[in-house]
Order: structure tokens, then C-alpha cells, then sequence
């Protein structure tokens, strides 16, 4: 396994680490703002929502734990560098999440009277655990500077990273729901679609202000042609959201309720590819790259080793798991 | 304000108190699940369908908490334990990321179907999905402790620049504790879980629910406790050997023995004295500790005097330890005799439902016990011999941990008492809870 050097690994980790945090901010992104869009429902409605995240949400979260998991495995200095800076907010997503996670169940279990507890529990729980994340991604991107500037910029990015889980939850209930919540989530959409493109400008023009490496490597003349279709596909994607949630009118353009999910998804991939171009070969902006961080040769040997294992069933299961639920969530039932 | 050290491990210690108090019933619950299902899916009276439609509820609520109390735990590695990463990295990384690949995902995705997904897959599918979710539960039960085994008795690695460079997975993996710790993981699991089943379903039984499914999951818990609690003090027994072998420290705080002698009695009761290195009230049994851990009446056990600076402290690991035997023996006792009144007599007395009401969390005591006795053992390591615990400490400041030890305790003992409130709620209304959920769309397929 000669091709197998210490650059192929190293590379290959923070490629992977790239997936396991994209498929988590698209696949937890659209649970997660389903659940902040259940404040804006009530009684039926509410159980469809749920519905449409109920198989899959812990799995969804998994991508988490294997984001984490390779951050802390493979590039283990990071690890401690990035989550001693993001301390509290980490702690702060934790309990988001772990409300969250329970509210799920006990909404429909705990005693009737409290259901509407927990509803809103579930609700505060999806936010917070949004509004955290947006605001480590902040942090991220002003180097986990702890001037109030940086820290101000952090808490600004923060709605915008929640507004664009909740334009992910509601493209993904447009997907998976019809009738009025349909038409309704495209509303939603519309609302949350504006703060979430300025979230996307933020970071692009942070990035760059804050680093004179990230400035030249977006702005010199030839890089400026090379990659100039980015943020020019990601303003048309806006626009093409925009009108397609002001045009939707539900029964007859139903056949298409893929586009906004699909559109939104294509944002977020796109908005990561930036940020990675950005940062590589960095894991803390300026200050430590992946070389620095990486874990030793062997050991990365050894867990790619179960990468390879397991990867591929994990996404042919995963695959199997959707079509199972795939179209409309409308009639599920619980074991 | 505390040390940073103390802080941290109480920290963690919470954080992992309150998550394996949940796998530890979920665990033995998936297989209980894979058996009923099974005898579902062959019986057309339909009792035990309705058995694992409830069960599967109290599952799924189980299931919650675990994961949510787990993720956590992932973050806490790197935050508290920055040093344990550094250092022993090249074992811990792989293991670690084997645990996330092999087990959460399968878990996590074939719980969505087994919840979720009755209606709309063949019940040989759907049976499939039990299966590996219970599977997924167990693999993810292997591989944490074969890293927790390998961090008491660590082999198959050399210190290269003072780091730990892995250098035969296979002593690795199937370290010398490793079989007796997971074997008896696994057997408090099946315990715990029995135990569970058994409390609630008495409980739905003095609440007037004496339909059959009720009884004969009752009858099926009872058995499989009354088979589980011998074996499990049998493996208890052999993982104490293991101990005196490769961890005589923690064995010697264990027995309270603070000079090496051969026959020595097992204490019944003691204060250990730290500072004077002594036992205040003992309460004696001759030549028993020699017996059980060497398995003779005058075999020599290693005092903690031949361990200075390097032993755990000696209060909690004697004290924990018998709690732990005390628990183990009272579910033992409590097992048989329901097995006796309901398997044998096929009786169902009140006054025994009374009691098995209150033990329905009973196996959560000596699990916790247990863990904190081998786990305070292993002290002042965290790798026996190779990384010192205060060596692996993180730079989060006091007062910061203050903080987040204070919201993670408070939160938790909320949920906790969340959690015990909505079972016993989910119990009184059984029968609704396996018919139909009242904001879902009631089931009609056989599945």
C-alpha cells in the first residue's frame, strides 16, 4: 500500500471530514429547521411535520458524532484547539440537542397535559442547537479571535446558520408533505431565504477580510476567473428559490417539490466548497493546517481501513432507509 | 474552587453516569424486542405483537436518552481529556472511530425503520431491522470496552517519544480484561433489563392490566433474570481474578488490604483509614478474600503498601465494590424467588409484585457501582502504568467547568426524573399505549 503516503491520508481525512460535516448540516439542517418551523404549526400539522423527520433524525445526528469523531480521531490537536475555543457554545449545542432528542419522544409519551410542553421544548431545543452552530461557524471563521468585533461578527452569523436549516426544513417539507402545510412551508421558505443569503455573504467577505492568504487566494486575477462561478451560481440558486416560492401554488406544481430541496442542498455544498477553498489547508484558520493536526501515519492507516469497510454499506443502508420513506410522509404509522 | 482535575472527573463522571444508565436497558431491552418479535411474527393470537408494540415504545423513549446522552460524550474526550488523544491516541482514535462506523449508524438508521417502517416493509425485513438493531446496540457495547479493557490492562504497544505507537491490534482488541468486562457488561445489561421489564410489568399488573401479554412478558423477564444473576456473578467472580492478576492495586483497595499477607480475610464492613493506612470496625469472615480471589484458602493478595503514590483511593473503591456484591446479591435472591412463585407455583402474589415495583431500577445500582469501582481503581491512571489522569487534563479553566458541571447536573437530574416519571406514566396507560398513539394513525397491517 505504497500509494497510501502520509499527504494521500491526511488529504484524504480532511476530505472526509469535509463529507461527514456536509451531510450533517443538510441532513440535521432540514430536522433541525423542521423543528424550528413547528413553532409556526399547531395540532395536525405539527404530527405531519413530525412525520416527515421521525425515521430519520437519529441518524441524521450520527453524521455529528462521525464529524466529531474523525476530528478528534484524526486530527486530534484540533480537536482540543477548536473545542476549548468553542466551549461554551458547544455546551450550549449539547443541551439543545439533548432537549431536542428527548421532547421527540416525550411529546407523544410523557403525560397528555405536557405535550404541549415538550412541543415547545422541542422547538427551543432545535433552535438553540441551530443558533450554536451558527455561531462556532462564526467563531470558525474569525480564527476563534476573542475581541468583541470577532465575537459580535459570531453572534451575527448565528440567525443566518439557523435561518438556513429553516429554509432546509421547509424545502424538505415541501418534499414531504402536500395541501395547505405545503403551501404553507413555502412561505416559510420565503421568509427565512433572505437572511440566510446574507449569512452565505458574511462568511465570503469575512473570510477574505480576515485573512490576507484567503484575499489573495480568491481576489489575484487568474483565481478571480477560476472561481468567480461560485458565488455566481450561488446568487442565481437564491433568485431561482425566491421565485419558485412566491410562484408555488401546491396541487399542480407539486410534481416539482423536489427543486427546493434539491436547490437548497446545492447552496449548502456550495457555500461549504467556498469555505473550504477558503481555509485548506487549514483546520484553524492561519493558525494550525491539517498537516499540523493530523494523527500519526499508522494510526490513520488503521482507521481508514474501517472507512473503507464500512462506509459503503453505511451509505447503501442509508439509501435503503429513504426509499422506504420515500414521497409523501402523510400516513405513517408508528410501530 | 475545585481543581481543574477533580472538576473535570466529576464532569465526566456525570456525563457518563447518566448516559450508560440508559444503554444498559436499552441494550438487553433490543434482544428482549428481537425475541418477542420473533414469537410475534410466528403466533396468530396476536399476544405477543400487542407485547412488543408497547415494548417497543418504552424502547424507542430508552433509545432517545442513550443517544442524546452519547453524543455528548463524544465532545467531552476532547475537552476534558485533551492529553488522552495525545498520548494514547494511536489505539484510542481507531477504536473510537470503529465504534461510530460499525454500530451508531446501523443502529440509528435501522431504528428509524424498526419504529417507523412496520407497514411499509415484508416482516422478514422488518424482523431484520430488530435484529441489527440489537446487533448494532452490542457491537457498539464491544468496541467501548475493548478501549475501556485496553486503558486497565493495556498490551500490544511500545512508547515512542513518550507516545503510545499501536503495534498488535489483535493483543489490542482482545486485551486481558476485555472478555470478563464485556461478558459482564453484558450480562448487567440482560439484567438490568429484565429487572425493567419486570417492574413495569407488575406495575401494570397492580394497576389492573392482567391481560395476557402483560403476564407472559412478566413470566419471560423473570426467567431470563433468574438465569442471568448466577451467571453473572460467575463472570464476576473471573473478572476478579483477572483483576488480582493484572491490576492488584485496584484489588487491594478493593478488599481493603494495606499489607501484603496470605490468608486473608474478606471484610464484611469497614472504614478504610487513608492516613493511617488501616481499617477502622472490621467485621471479619477468615480466609474468604483468599479464597474467592485466588481460589485458595491461604493464597497471597498484594497490599496496597507495595503500591505508594500509584493506588486508587481506597474508600470509594471498598465501598463501591460492596454495594455492588450487596445489589447483586439481593437481585439474585429476588430473581429466584420470582421465578419460584411464577414459573414454578404459577402464582402471581400481590405482595411480590409490590416488590418488584420499586426494584424496576434496581440494576442501575450495582452497574453504577461497578463502573465506579473499577473505574476509580484504575486511579491515579488512566492508562494503568502508561498516563497519569491529571497528566491528560485540558486547559478549560475552573470556573468555566464550574459552570458546565453545574448545567449538565441540573439538567440531568431533570431528565432523569423525566424519564422515570413517563415510563411508570407509559406503564398506567399500557393497554392504550399498545393499541394506538393518539396523534398517530392507529396501525392496521399484520406486519
Amino acid at each position: 500500500m505504497d500509494f497510501l503516503t502520509r499527504d494521500v491520508l491526511v488529504l484524504t481525512f480532511a476530505a472526509l471530514m469535509g463529507v461527514a460535516i456536509m451531510a450533517y448540516v443538510i441532513l440535521d439542517g432540514y430536522d433541525l429547521g423542521v423543528g424550528v418551523l413547528m413553532s409556526q404549526a399547531k395540532g395536525h400539522d405539527r404530527d405531519q411535520m413530525i412525520h416527515s423527520i421521525a425515521p430519520f433524525w437519529d441518524a441524521n445526528e450520527t453524521w455529528l458524532v462521525l464529524g466529531t469523531g474523525i476530528l478528534l480521531v484524526a486530527f486530534p490537536a484540533a480537536h482540543g484547539m477548536i473545542l476549548n475555543a468553542t466551549y461554551v457554545a458547544v455546551l450550549i449545542m449539547l443541551i439543545g440537542l439533548i432537549l431536542r432528542g428527548v421532547s421527540f419522544e416525550l411529546r407523544v409519551k410523557a403525560p397528555s397535559h405536557l405535550a404541549e410542553f415538550w412541543n415547545h421544548v422541542f422547538v427551543f431545543g432545535s433552535a438553540t442547537a441551530g443558533l450554536a452552530q451558527g455561531f462556532m461557524l462564526g467563531h470558525f471563521v474569525v480564527a476563534f479571535r476573542d475581541d468583541y468585533a470577532s465575537l459580535l461578527f459570531a453572534a451575527l452569523v448565528a440567525p443566518c446558520v439557523l435561518s438556513a436549516y429553516t429554509l432546509m426544513g421547509a424545502s424538505w417539507l415541501i418534499l414531504k408533505t402536500e395541501g395547505d402545510l405545503q403551501r404553507r412551508a413555502a412561505r416559510w421558505g420565503r421568509g427565512v431565504l433572505w437572511l440566510t443569503a446574507l449569512g452565505i455573504m458574511l462568511v465570503s467577505l469575512a473570510t477574505p477580510a480576515v485573512s490576507p492568504r484567503i484575499f489573495a487566494r480568491w481576489f489575484s486575477l487568474d483565481r478571480i476567473i477560476i472561481m468567480s462561478p461560485i458565488p455566481i451560481v450561488v446568487a442565481g440558486a437564491v433568485i431561482w428559490l425566491s421565485r419558485w416560492f412566491s410562484q408555488f401554488d401546491g396541487k399542480d406544481h407539486d410534481h416539482r417539490s423536489w427543486i427546493p430541496f434539491t436547490l437548497t442542498i446545492g447552496l449548502f455544498l456550495l457555500s461549504g466548497l467556498g469555505l473550504g477553498y477558503s481555509t485548506f489547508p487549514y483546520v484553524v484558520i492561519d493558525q494550525m493546517t491539517i498537516w499540523d493536526a493530523a494523527a500519526s501515519t499508522d494510526t490513520l492507516k488503521m482507521i481508514l481501513l474501517g472507512v473503507v469497510i464500512v462506509l459503503p454499506p453505511i451509505i447503501l443502508y442509508s439509501a435503503f432507509s429513504y426509499r422506504i420513506f420515500s414521497g409523501k410522509s402523510t400516513h405513517l404509522t408508528e410501530a | 474552587m475545585m481543581d481543574a482535575v477533580i472538576l473535570s472527573r466529576i464532569q465526566f463522571a456525570a456525563n457518563i453516569s447518566f448516559h450508560i444508565i440508559f444503554p444498559t436497558i436499552s441494550i438487553g431491552l433490543a434482544w428482549f424486542l428481537v425475541y418477542i418479535r420473533e414469537q410475534a411474527d410466528r403466533q396468530t393470537d396476536g399476544v405477543w405483537d400487542t407485547a412488543y408494540r408497547y415494548w417497543v415504545k418504552v424502547f424507542a423513549l430508552t433509545f432517545a436518552f442513550g443517544v442524546v446522552s452519547g453524543v455528548t460524550m463524544s465532545f467531552q474526550f476532547g475537552t476534558n481529556w485533551p492529553g488522552f488523544m495525545k498520548t494514547v491516541g494511536s489505539v484510542a482514535g481507531p477504536l473510537l472511530a470503529y465504534e461510530v462506523l460499525s454500530a451508531f449508524f446501523l443502529e440509528a438508521t435501522f431504528l428509524g425503520i424498526m419504529l417507523f417502517g412496520q407497514s411499509k416493509v415484508s416482516p422478514a425485513i422488518y424482523r431484520l431491522a430488530v435484529w441489527l438493531v440489537a446487533g448494532g446496540t452490542t457491537l457498539s457495547l464491544f468496541w467501548i470496552l475493548v478501549l475501556n479493557s485496553w486503558m486497565h490492562t493495556p498490551v500490544g504497544f511500545e512508547i515512542v517519544e513518550g507516545k503510545v505507537i499501536a503495534t498488535d491490534w489483535f493483543a489490542i482488541i482482545f486485551n486481558p480484561s476485555m472478555p470478563y468486562r464485556t461478558l459482564h457488561m453484558l450480562l448487567a445489561s440482560a439484567a438490568t433489563a429484565s429487572f425493567f421489564i419486570m417492574g413495569i410489568s407488575s406495575f401494570r399488573w397492580l394497576n389492573g392490566q392482567r391481560s395476557e401479554d402483560v403476564v407472559k412478558t412478566l413470566r419471560l423477564a423473570s426467567l431470563v433474570a433468574a438465569i442471568v444473576m448466577p451467571l453473572q456473578i460467575l463472570a464476576g467472580d473471573m473478572h476478579g481474578l483477572n483483576t488480582h492478576e493484572y491490576q492488584p492495586a485496584k484489588l487491594a483497595a478493593m478488599e481493603g488490604i494495606w499489607h501484603t499477607e496470605r490468608g486473608v480475610p474478606m471484610l464484611a464492613f469497614a472504614i478504610p483509614d487513608e492516613a493511617n493506612e488501616l481499617n477502622h470496625y472490621e467485621i471479619k469472615i477468615p480466609r474468604l478474600a483468599s479464597l474467592i480471589v485466588t481460589h485458595s484458602l491461604d493464597g497471597e493478595i498484594r497490599g496496597l503498601d507495595e503500591f505508594p503514590n500509584a493506588h486508587p483511593p481506597v474508600f470509594p473503591v471498598f465501598w463501591g465494590f460492596r454495594v455492588m456484591v450487596g445489589a447483586g446479591m439481593l437481585m439474585l435472591a429476588l430473581s429466584w424467588l420470582t421465578f419460584w412463585l411464577m414459573r414454578v407455583k404459577h402464582t402471581f402474589p400481590v405482595w411480590l409484585m409490590r416488590i418488584l415495583v420499586p426494584a424496576t431500577f434496581i440494576g442501575w445500582l450495582p452497574t453504577l457501582a461497578g463502573w465506579y469501582t473499577t473505574e476509580i481503581g484504575r486511579q491515579p491512571f488512566l492508562v494503568t502504568g502508561v498516563l497519569r489522569t491529571a497528566d491528560a487534563m485540558g486547559q478549560v479553566g475552573s470556573s468555566t467547568l464550574f459552570s458546565s458541571l453545574t448545567a449538565y447536573i441540573v439538567l440531568y437530574a431533570v431528565l432523569l426524573a423525566v424519564y422515570i416519571t413517563t415510563v411508570f406514566h407509559m406503564a398506567r396507560s399500557g393497554a392504550k399505549m399498545s393499541e394506538h398513539e393518539p396523534t398517530f394513525i392507529p396501525q392496521t397491517s399484520a406486519g
